[in-house]
């Protein structure tokens, strides 16, 4: 990996900013920023592998962010074994009868001849097929949810340590984006832009009320993490005995033995909050550059190229004989699968699993104001654009805030232009979020850190 | 009398001339045919001198006055119509709502040139409500002609009009192209069908490999021992 | 036959009633979107933004005439405040244009590029909305709520169901109906709205007939604002105004559009109506209907109910789905106008 001087000017700011808000808000802050910065970088390199290789548009990102959040629950949460006891056989048996249905009309559609028969034939079964199996389907969810419903009401999951989540989370993401893909993929980008944005949305209601799977609105709380905990932390040696090295010239200023156990004691919880998002961090950095690396790599490889092909010309790739929607729909997957990666990480960093917090309208677009501010096409573009729009988004509350009580600073701090102003300090991120977009399509359409061209 | 002059045509796609140096010249009244093998840069001439290319050199008159710069569509305004090749009619819309359009910049009564176009061309009259789109091919250039030909042009050009169409659509269309001739527009063909087209035109211009090979009267061109045996097939 | 007739006012009611305003209110939301597909050529991911935007200033309208005391005795207040929200759409479209779309309809961008630049004035308006107005639900509807309660309905027929009928719903339809017809009338009978088809049919030919491209992109400005605006207020009278359920509107109105047959005014129209009754349909819980129609023994136990009401929003999407298998283009092949 090999950068060159306008690369590391782009890593320098990015360093020198988490360096600054250390420093003027504290480090703790300044590493939940971070954190949300390496997840948001993935996620943009997930939608980037997509759009900017190919040029297969994916609006559906917030589908394959809850995926991989459900991942989580479902790889960490303990089995509920009441729920499987009382639900499981009614869900094998809708399970069955689903393969059965399916199959039924795999081989409609194969045999019959008559088109208009087959639609026929294959309504019926489905419909009827539908039914039988929503009898049984829903009498076992019914059970499983009324089993401990403040507590449980869903299977639970499978008691695995959660930073598996993050692998099985991309096959997840994946999963569904080889069903959507072989729908949608296909359409013109417009079209597949709006498919995707609605299957998402779909995705998301799925979640949201299939509480047997999900336990839905209800919310999944306290999920097991990688890292250690802060309490456990505090009590033990080791940790106690780094932090007073850490800070020995100044504890060893404190004459007063009560004040330095009191500085000592602060300065321990204050550590141990850090250690556990530097912890996070160190993972999540990792995870971010194995898929950089990978991501590189497989951009300068002859499939990288033959993708940037079918992206430049589609007419004459499809003349070379390259199956398009079949690439197509590789690539889809694997931005997906990504993407998926990125959401079970998410749901890891908070512990919490909140179906009803994707909103594909609201977030979609951020990440892709991350991919196309950053730079399609270049994986490097994408980390920058994740990190510098993270961390707009966080910090323009603030910012804003500054420049109003600037602007009106000759205002009685009663008037009520001002008052509403400070109000609508939260939405000046959308606003300065469309303006960022526009000006980087006006201005500079390839974005901060541009496609490099490769002749080959 | 009104003529539409190009001089000294250099044009081309993406910084590659497909034209050099080339003159042309359309008189009201006249039918001039571009004739010329494949390639020979016949439609590129005449989208230079609509306009529809810049032209890296030369420039084009109308009626004395210099229009090298004007944008096609307001070249429309001066009396200049072009038929083009494909796509030349409005699918989605009836036949006669294609001649109100080709009528769009008239302000004065249009029902009258809508009758004489009815006239010209009565197949079109008897199909007046359909969409253009489900018309056949010799239909459409019917309609592609007539929605020209309601701008009420002085000059009027056509871009290959008979291609694809049967042989006999296409005597029609010579000789009802010769019969707007008459009413004193100025016509412009770009031909495959050479012999048919140099019969009936007043001035032919063979383009060779982008540059004037030759001119003369239609006839002229068409005793030409050389340009019988290049590629009218002998 | 009481019985029938009872089952009957059941479904008018709560179904075919509330389905037609609502299918209205998509379908204009539908034709702008439309619209400006068909003669600008990109998907405007802003559409439900204008339709917000026009609604708040209805709104902010609304709330001054209240002010001063002027109304419309048993109609909403809205409607006097109505044309100032379609002049400040209309405005909004216009200024988004010249702005920023403009430039990229110079440049000839592929339609993906205008559709992600449209987001970007997604992203500014939603943000001036909730700068102005905040976020929370506005109800702005005065005047005569209902024009049958269902209690007067019960007590003219004598039958068991009663029939309501809020203003809201028939303001929307009688508006919807006028606003159809004036749009179909201009489309097919006036000069200008037969330059806007050629335009969008064949924009080459058009330029070629001496249309005037600018011209015709400022009327379509006109009519997509005016569309929208229209939409949006309706929706806010008929139900309540919230910026982010207006945010979330935009997904159905594109359904609408494209299994209509996105380019298609018809196919907009019929697409609204198609979206909204399939949501209605197949959300509804259809006990009542059946306890009228079915012997006592059969009576369903369930609600009946296909879906429960929680997938609203992905019955839209599963309809856009199912309509793209079976025919890409939609149900009137899209295109032009």
């Amino acid at each position: 990996m090999k950068f060159d001087k306008y690369e590391w000017t782009a890593i320098s700011i990015m360093v020198s900013l988490f360096i600054l808000v250390g420093f003027i808000q504290g480090w703790s802050v300044s590493l939940v920023i971070l954190n949300m910065c390496i997840i948001s970088a993935i996620m943009t390199m997930g939608v980037n592998i997509s759009w900017g290789y190919a040029g297969v548009i994916n609006f559906g990102v917030m589908g394959f962010l809850a995926m991989g959040g459900l991942a989580a629950v479902l790889v960490s949460y303990p089995p509920i074994k009441e729920a499987w006891q009382v639900g499981g056989s009614g869900l094998g048996i809708s399970f069955i009868l689903l393969i059965v249905l399916v199959t039924a009309v795999f081989f409609i559609t194969k045999l019959v001849e008559k088109k208009s028969h087959k639609y026929w034939l294959n309504g019926l079964v489905i419909l009827f097929g539908l039914i039988i199996i929503r009898y049984f389907f829903l009498n076992a969810t019914a059970k499983i949810e009324e089993v401990d419903p403040a507590l449980a009401g869903f299977l639970g999951g499978a008691n695995l340590p959660i930073i598996f989540s993050w692998v099985v989370g991309g096959f997840f993401a994946g999963g569904v984006a080889f069903v959507i893909g072989k729908v949608a993929l296909g359409l013109r980008s417009d079209y597949l832009a709006i498919v995707t944005l609605g299957i998402s949305e779909i995705v998301v209601s799925v979640l949201k009320h299939e509480e047997w799977l999900s336990r839905g609105v209800k919310n999944v709380i306290g999920l097991k993490r990688p890292v250690p905990y802060e309490i456990n932390l505090q009590n033990s040696e080791w940790f106690i005995n780094i932090v007073t090295w850490f800070n020995s010239s100044k504890l060893n200023n404190i004459i007063d033995p009560e004040k330095k156990q009191e500085v000592l004691t602060n300065l321990i919880i204050d550590g141990s909050g850090i250690f556990v998002k530097l912890n996070y961090a160190l993972l999540f950095f990792i995870v971010m550059i194995v898929i950089y690396y990978f991501a590189n790599k497989a951009q300068i490889s002859p499939w990288g190229r033959m993708m940037r092909a079918i992206r430049d010309n589609e007419v004459s790739a499809n003349a070379m004989g390259k199956d398009i929607v079949k690439q197509h729909l590789i690539i889809f997957v694997i931005g997906a699968a990504i993407v998926g990666v990125a959401g079970a990480m998410l749901v890891t960093l908070d512990g919490l699993f909140t179906p009803s917090g994707y909103r594909p309208l609201r977030f979609t677009f951020i990440i892709w104001i991350m991919v196309i501010v950053g730079g399609s096409g270049n994986n490097l573009g994408a980390i920058f654009g994740g990190f510098v729009i993270w961390f707009a988004w966080i910090e323009v509350a603030p910012l804003t805030t500054f420049l109003i009580e600037v602007f009106t600073s000759g205002m009685d701090p009663q008037n009520a232009i001002r008052l509403h102003l400070l109000d609508s300090v939260p939405y000046f991120r959308y606003l300065l979020m469309g303006m960022v977009l526009l000006l980087i399509l006006r201005y500079r359409p390839k974005g901060i850190i541009p496609e490099k061209v490769r002749h080959s | 009398m009104i003529s539409l002059e190009g001089i000294n045509l250099t044009a081309g796609y993406g910084g590659v001339d497909i034209i050099k140096d080339i003159n042309l010249q359309i008189k009201q009244g006249e039918i001039a045919v571009i004739v010329g093998p494949n390639g020979a840069g016949k439609s590129t001439a005449m989208k230079a001198l609509l306009g529809m290319l810049k032209l890296s050199n030369g420039s084009v008159k109308f009626a004395q006055d210099d229009i090298t710069s004007m944008l096609p569509q307001d070249r429309v305004n001066l009396g200049i119509a072009f038929v083009p090749q494909t796509q030349n009619v409005f699918t989605g819309m009836s036949v006669e709502e294609n001649l109100e359009m080709g009528g769009f910049i008239r302000d004065d009564n249009i029902s009258l040139t809508i009758e004489d176009i009815y006239n010209l061309f009565p197949i079109l009259k008897e199909k007046r409500n359909q969409n253009a789109g489900e018309l056949s091919g010799g239909q459409r250039q019917q309609v592609a002609f007539g929605r020209a030909l309601m701008t009420k042009p002085k000059i009027l050009m056509l871009d290959e009009p008979t291609a694809g169409v049967s042989p006999i659509v296409m005597d029609e269309l010579f000789s009802r192209i010769i019969e707007v001739g008459k009413t004193g527009v100025g016509i412009l063909m770009v031909e495959q069908n050479a012999k048919q087209a140099l019969n009936i035109a007043d001035r032919g211009y063979v383009l060779v490999n982008g540059k004037n090979s030759r001119e003369g009267s239609g006839q002229d061109l068409l005793n030409n021992p050389e340009v019988r045996k290049s590629f009218l097939g002998g | 036959m009481i019985d029938f007739i009872n089952s009957i006012v059941v479904l008018l009611n709560f179904v075919i009633i509330p389905g037609l305003s609502y299918g209205s209110q998509l379908a204009l939301g539908a034709l702008g979107v439309t619209f400006v597909y068909a003669v600008l050529r990109f998907a405007n991911f802003a559409h439900g933004e204008l339709m917000s935007f026009g609604a708040m200033i209805t709104i902010l309208f609304t709330w001054f005439f209240q002010s001063q005391n002027i109304g419309l005795g048993l109609l909403p207040t809205a409607i006097i405040a109505l044309p100032f929200g379609i002049l400040a759409t209309i405005i909004l479209g216009l200024l988004s244009d010249k702005f920023v779309f403009k430039y990229y309809r110079k440049q000839k961008s592929v339609p993906v590029v205008l559709a992600m630049v449209s987001i970007g004035v997604m992203f500014v308006v939603n943000a001036i909305i909730r700068i102005v107005v905040g976020t929370e639900t506005i109800k702005f509807s005065d005047g005569q709520k209902f024009i049958m309660k269902a209690k007067q309905f019960k007590a003219m027929t004598g039958l068991n169901e009663g029939l309501a009928l809020k203003s809201s719903q028939v303001i929307t339809i009688l508006i919807t109906i006028l606003l159809l017809t004036f749009t179909f009338w201009f489309l097919q009978k006036t000069k200008t709205g037969k330059s806007m088809r050629a335009f969008s049919d064949n924009e080459d030919l058009a330029l070629l007939s001496g249309i005037n491209p600018d011209r015709v992109v400022f009327i379509t400005w006109l009519i997509v604002g005016t569309l929208a605006c229209v939409a949006g207020t309706l929706y806010g009278l008929d139900k309540s105004y919230k910026p982010i359920i207006y945010l979330n509107l935009v997904l159905p109105v594109f359904a609408s559009a494209i299994v209509g047959g996105i380019g298609s005014p018809f196919g907009a129209v019929v697409g609204g109506y198609v979206i909204a009754f399939s949501e209605i349909m197949v959300t509804y819980a259809y006990k009542k209907f059946f306890k009228y129609l079915l012997p006592e023994s059969l009576e369903p136990s369930s609600l009946v109910q296909l879906l429960s009401t929680d997938y609203k929003f992905a019955v839209s999407f599963t309809i856009l789905v199912i309509v793209l298998l079976i025919r890409p283009s939609g149900i009137f092949k899209g295109k032009v106008l």
